[in-house]
């Protein structure tokens, strides 16, 4: 009883600060209509720049609670910067491209704090005159903790003040709905959004400092902060301040409850909830459908045609050196390489199907990956299957699991459609950590050898080979009466229904098809490494397979492939060549966004059409 | 033989306790072009919707040469033969004109589940023939995105023929065309549905479109039915006049009085 | 007033404005006429700036405004009225004439909600709907009030007769003739020729991006030919 007490009221106190970071979020998404993965970041730094302000300061209530509200203020600087800087060039790019570029901010920022405060933990000061605790019913509670508690409310009652009661929170209000609008009557809307970004990212980074008393200050703070208020914010509903307060305190004393229930699987509880609230509200507990932003001009997807032929003779002519060339390469790097960049081809075009003809964004396709890999390892491992039939079961497991997850993930649209995917990726990510019985944790499933006749020259053909037989097959269906078909839906859902196409019905088969391709991509993994690990379904290698597509771009079916190599080329040699990969790497990533908002396949398609018409 | 070709039996929907379609009876006869009009917000939309299976109705029933065909989800409806054009043209983006046709010609043949096959090699004469016959030959190899407003209404014609329709249903068809090719379009669409004993249902602001090619008029207002007949018998009924047909513009340019 | 100068916008490779002139005299209210396409959405959001000219001048008493942003055109003096209307669904009536709300302009009676509700008494009794709760004909009057609250010289007014019914059609004109009738200039971009002919002084014909004929309205009507060839049914 007392010990459930306890824990109740630290549940309050991380939703606290869960609902802090997420109402910037989910300001921000409201006005600007990017979902800003960098928000993990800017809580981070908040954390990083209160633990540094706060120790040049003198020490007492004023150094330590000024240091807090400069980190805020400073973060919120930081957020109004990025958006003059990066965001406002990119608000009429397509809703993935904007994400690639925060995520592209995620990157940066976490070499820079690298660079700046090391890579150790740093532990924050104590919090001036609240460093002991209160008896509450006979049970000593912290009183930093009482305070955190107290500051949720607070601010949401002032949030909901500046929204309701102001003209500025009426133009907010009003900007959500239509900017473009709102900019003819007057208003000059590029310092309303900026001044939105400033106010999120503040509450991100107060959120952020204010942490300083309760844990270590650290790297992994951006990307676990970033999963968890996207849970709340999806749940709560995008944009809306109330469900990000309601959802913050169902995950908070979800968390809290959750470790004593059911110690085994508090990893998969929090996505379980989310998954069963989108499945029964598909907005979220509050949200509301979508005004159309009739501000951004929806620029109709071009139509699919043939690559113009010299491009494809040049496209059949770098398949063929790739063939014939390895056995003259010198080593195995090369070969394992080569290897990696054809599973990737195939992992990205699967990607790029349910997303360019599919129209369905997926944060979560790692998902299929990782059974597919999982699938063919365990087989080997606890069946001793030689190779090819674990390869043929990869697809296998991991078109169940598309039968399943898309069953659910299909039913929604947009952002929320692509939450899901998160929300079943990290379901299947908690199992293959979490059961360690089975999966070996975190230690992997080893072993995973290919057989004897493939060495690593035949293995390397064998990946090739699939992964050429599988993009071509992606493609020949895209080109089919369903492609056609699922394109309709993409279009026009509302006409699609109305020539008797079953929407539903075609996003899933897709998105099975989908999930098949990127099983065997997976399957190959297994045995190109030797190993599977659980970062083989992790967040950063669905991540990866977005950049592979979005860097090509969607719109053409050679996009995948491209961006699957440039970025496969791209990060093996980052990764050599400098410890500070990331900061490169994103670096190159905004620089691409900002220089070819249609991918690379777009840009070079545009370049040719335009040097072919002067 | 069915005298009605779709007969509504007393529909009705209700949004948040307002009632929006009231108790609405009619039918529309084999082949006829019939108008519904009636002031904003009188319940067109969603009395249209009711009809096409978009929403279902609280009450009442909806039939189709005989057939019950009430809350069917929309695309049971358009295999049921109803053909649909929207308000806003609503055509597909990323395919060319014919491709477009060809989709809906498919999806009428049932060849959606098709993997393999490419879809180029699937019904485009079917598709070259309709296109011809709403007069856009020319520009089937053009992508939709870039066709002009009145062509769009054309396509959408045409894709919304692929199923040979006994019944098509279209949202304001003239919305946003210019005076002379909303004549054309309605034109068009009068001789087609002659050719094939098609009958046709449409919502209109345009009075002159619906003066010159309804063969009857139905007047919604507050969801309730108000007055059905010829379009003479229409124009000249008194309620029909005041909540919507109005006593035309005011001689005076210089209205004293305020607006509304 | 407003005087459009070798206005030209592309789209793409697509020229869809052409060398457009035209004049909006003080005090008048001009109807641009052309079917879906020609160019008449275009023109006036290439006025207000929601477009980017590839060349011209627009100049409002004087002052070139091509090359600035859509609100600066705005407190420049020019109202727009859009052809989707684009209330702000989710705010009140209120709210949504706040957003337009700006200071007043010397030598101009100042628009407030009182004297609003005066002109659309419908709205007057619905302060506190939201915007998506209300008919077409409403959002129009509400599209229009709001933009009046920013004291425009000048309203771009887009198709406000597009999709009403006959009736509110014609109060819409009486509404259009009573602000010119208090001295607001009006550029409108129409398709039906009842309404046009209703309440507009001058008329310019439109067509694939170019003026066709630019002259009174009831020269318009008097010249058969012209008549004929672009407008009639």
């Amino acid at each position: 009883m007392e010990n459930l007490l306890l824990q109740g009221l630290n549940g309050l106190a991380s939703a606290s600060s869960l609902f802090l970071v997420a109402s910037g979020l989910t300001v921000i998404f409201g006005v600007t209509r990017i979902v800003n993965f960098a928000h993990g970041s800017l809580y981070m730094l908040g954390a990083y720049l209160a633990f540094s302000i706060v120790a040049h300061l003198p020490r007492g209530h004023l150094g330590f609670w000024g240091g807090i509200v400069l980190a805020a203020l400073a973060v919120g600087a930081i957020g109004a910067l990025l958006e003059v800087l990066l965001l406002r060039r990119i608000y009429r790019a397509p809703e993935l491209f904007q994400l690639l570029a925060t995520f592209g901010v995620v990157l940066v920022v976490q070499d820079v704090a690298l660079l700046v405060w090391g890579a150790q933990d740093l532990l924050g000061p104590r919090a001036p005159g609240l460093r002991g605790s209160v008896e509450l019913l006979g049970l000593r509670f912290p009183l930093y903790e009482l305070v955190l508690i107290g500051i949720g409310p607070v601010v949401l009652g002032l949030l909901l003040l500046l929204f309701k009661r102001t003209r500025w929170g009426t133009l907010v209000r009003a900007a959500t709905q239509d900017r473009e609008m709102v900019g003819a009557l007057g208003v000059n809307q590029r310092w309303l959004f900026t001044s939105v970004f400033f106010l999120g990212s503040a509450l991100a980074g107060l959120a952020g400092a204010l942490q300083l008393p309760r844990e270590s200050v650290n790297l992994h703070m951006d990307l676990a902060t970033i999963t968890e208020v996207f849970v709340v914010v999806v749940v709560g509903g995008l944009g809306s301040l109330p469900g990000a307060a309601l959802a913050a305190l169902l995950i908070g004393e979800l968390h809290a409850f959750g470790i004593l229930v059911f110690p085994k699987i508090t990893l998969v509880l929090v996505f379980l909830v989310m998954a069963v609230v989108l499945v029964i509200r598909p907005r979220g507990l509050f949200g509301r459908a979508q005004v159309a932003q009739a501000a951004v001009a929806s620029v109709a997807e071009p139509v699919l045609g043939r690559a113009p032929p010299a491009l494809k003779w040049l496209g059949f002519a770098a398949l063929l050196v790739a063939v014939v060339a390895p056995p003259f390469l010198a080593g195995d790097y090369a070969l394992i390489v080569l290897t990696d960049m054809a599973i990737a081809v195939l992992f990205a075009a699967s990607l790029h199907f349910i997303m360019g003809p599919g129209g369905m964004a997926s944060f979560g396709h790692a998902a299929y990956f990782g059974i597919g890999a999982y699938g063919a390892a365990l087989l080997t491992k606890w069946f001793a299957a030689p190779m090819l039939p674990a390869l043929l079961a990869a697809p296998f497991c991991a078109g169940v699991a598309g039968v399943l997850f898309g069953f659910f993930c299909v039913r929604l649209s947009g952002v929320y459609s692509a939450m899901l995917t998160l929300a079943f990726a990290q379901i299947a990510w908690s199992v293959a950590f979490q059961w360690v019985e089975i999966t070996g944790g975190d230690n992997g499933v080893l072993g995973v050898w290919p057989d004897p006749w493939a060495t690593k020259l035949n293995f390397y053909w064998l990946a090739l080979g699939c992964s050429v037989v599988g993009t071509l097959a992606l493609r020949r269906i895209a080109l089919s009466p369903f492609g056609y078909a699922l394109r309709a839906q993409r279009d026009n859902t509302l006409r699609a229904e109305a020539i008797g196409i079953n929407a539903f019905g075609m996003r899933w088969v897709a998105f099975v098809l989908a999930a098949g391709f990127a099983g065997v991509a997976g399957g190959l993994f297994a045995f190109a490494k030797g190993s599977v690990f659980p970062t083989a379904l992790d967040i950063p290698r669905s991540v990866d397979a977005l950049l592979m597509v979005l860097l090509g771009g969607v719109q053409t079916l050679a996009g995948p492939v491209l961006g699957a190599l440039a970025f496969t080329g791209l990060h093996e040699q980052l990764v050599r060549a400098t410890d500070y990969w990331r900061l490169v790497l994103g670096a190159v990533i905004l620089l691409l966004v900002l220089a070819f908002p249609q991918g690379l396949a777009g840009a070079v398609r545009r370049w040719w059409e335009g040097r072919r018409h002067a | 033989m069915h005298r009605f070709t779709l007969e509504a039996q007393g529909i009705q929907k209700s949004f948040g306790g307002v009632r929006a379609v009231d108790q609405v009876s009619f039918g529309v006869r084999a082949g006829e072009m019939l108008a519904l009009i009636g002031p904003n917000g009188a319940g067109k939309s969603t009395c249209f919707n009711l009809l096409n299976g978009h929403l279902r109705p609280d009450g009442g029933r909806v039939k189709l040469l005989g057939q019950d065909i009430t809350g069917l989800a929309p695309r049971k409806v358009w295999k049921r033969g109803v053909g649909r054009t929207f308000q806003i043209t609503a055509t597909f983006g990323s395919m060319t004109v014919r491709e477009n046709v060809q989709l809906a010609l498919q999806s009428h043949r049932g060849e959606l589940g098709r993997l393999w096959t490419p879809s180029w090699r699937l019904r485009g004469g079917q598709a070259d023939t309709l296109l011809e016959r709403v007069g856009l030959a020319g520009q089937a190899r053009r992508p939709c995105s870039v066709l002009a407003y009145g062509d769009l209404k054309r396509v959408e014609l045409a894709i919304a023929l692929a199923n040979n329709p006994r019944l098509l249903l279209m949202d304001e068809p003239t919305a946003g065309m210019a005076p002379q090719e909303r004549v054309g379009l309605m034109a068009l669409v009068a001789e087609v549905a002659r050719e094939r004993g098609m009958s046709v249902l449409f919502t209109e602001h345009d009075m002159d479109v619906v003066f010159s090619h309804a063969d009857r008029v139905l007047v919604l207002d507050r969801g309730r039915l108000i007055a059905e007949g010829t379009p003479d018998e229409v124009r000249a009924n008194a309620l029909v006049q005041e909540v919507y047909l109005g006593s035309g513009f005011e001689p005076e340019p210089e209205a004293e009085a305020s607006a509304c | 007033m407003l005087s459009v100068r070798g206005l030209s916008a592309h789209y793409g490779r697509a020229h869809i404005l052409d060398d457009v002139g035209f004049e909006v005299p003080a005090g008048q209210v001009v109807v641009l006429l052309g079917r879906n396409g020609a160019g008449k959405s275009t023109t006036l959001k290439a006025v207000m700036g929601m477009v980017r000219p590839t060349a011209g001048q627009v100049l409002l008493e004087g002052r070139d405004l091509v090359g600035r942003e859509a609100y600066q055109i705005a407190r420049a003096g020019l109202g727009y009225v859009p052809e989707e209307r684009r209330i702000f669904a989710e705010l009140t009536v209120r709210e949504n004439l706040s957003v337009g709300r700006r200071p007043p302009v010397p030598g101009l009676r100042p628009w407030d909600e009182a004297r609003l509700y005066g002109l659309f008494p419908a709205l007057g009794a619905m302060q506190d709907r939201p915007g998506g709760r209300m008919s077409g004909g409403e959002q129009q009057m509400l599209s229009i009030a709001r933009t009046l609250m920013g004291n425009p010289r000048l309203l771009l007014l887009d198709e406000p007769s597009e999709g009403l019914a006959p009736v509110v059609v014609q109060r819409m004109a009486q509404a259009v003739r009573q602000l010119k009738a208090e001295g607001l200039s009006i550029l409108l971009a129409e398709q039906n020729l009842y309404f046009a002919h209703a309440v507009a002084d001058r008329a310019v014909i439109i067509e694939q991006g170019r003026i066709r004929w630019e002259g009174g309205m009831v020269e318009l009507l008097n010249d058969e030919s012209t008549y004929q060839q672009y407008l009639s049914l």
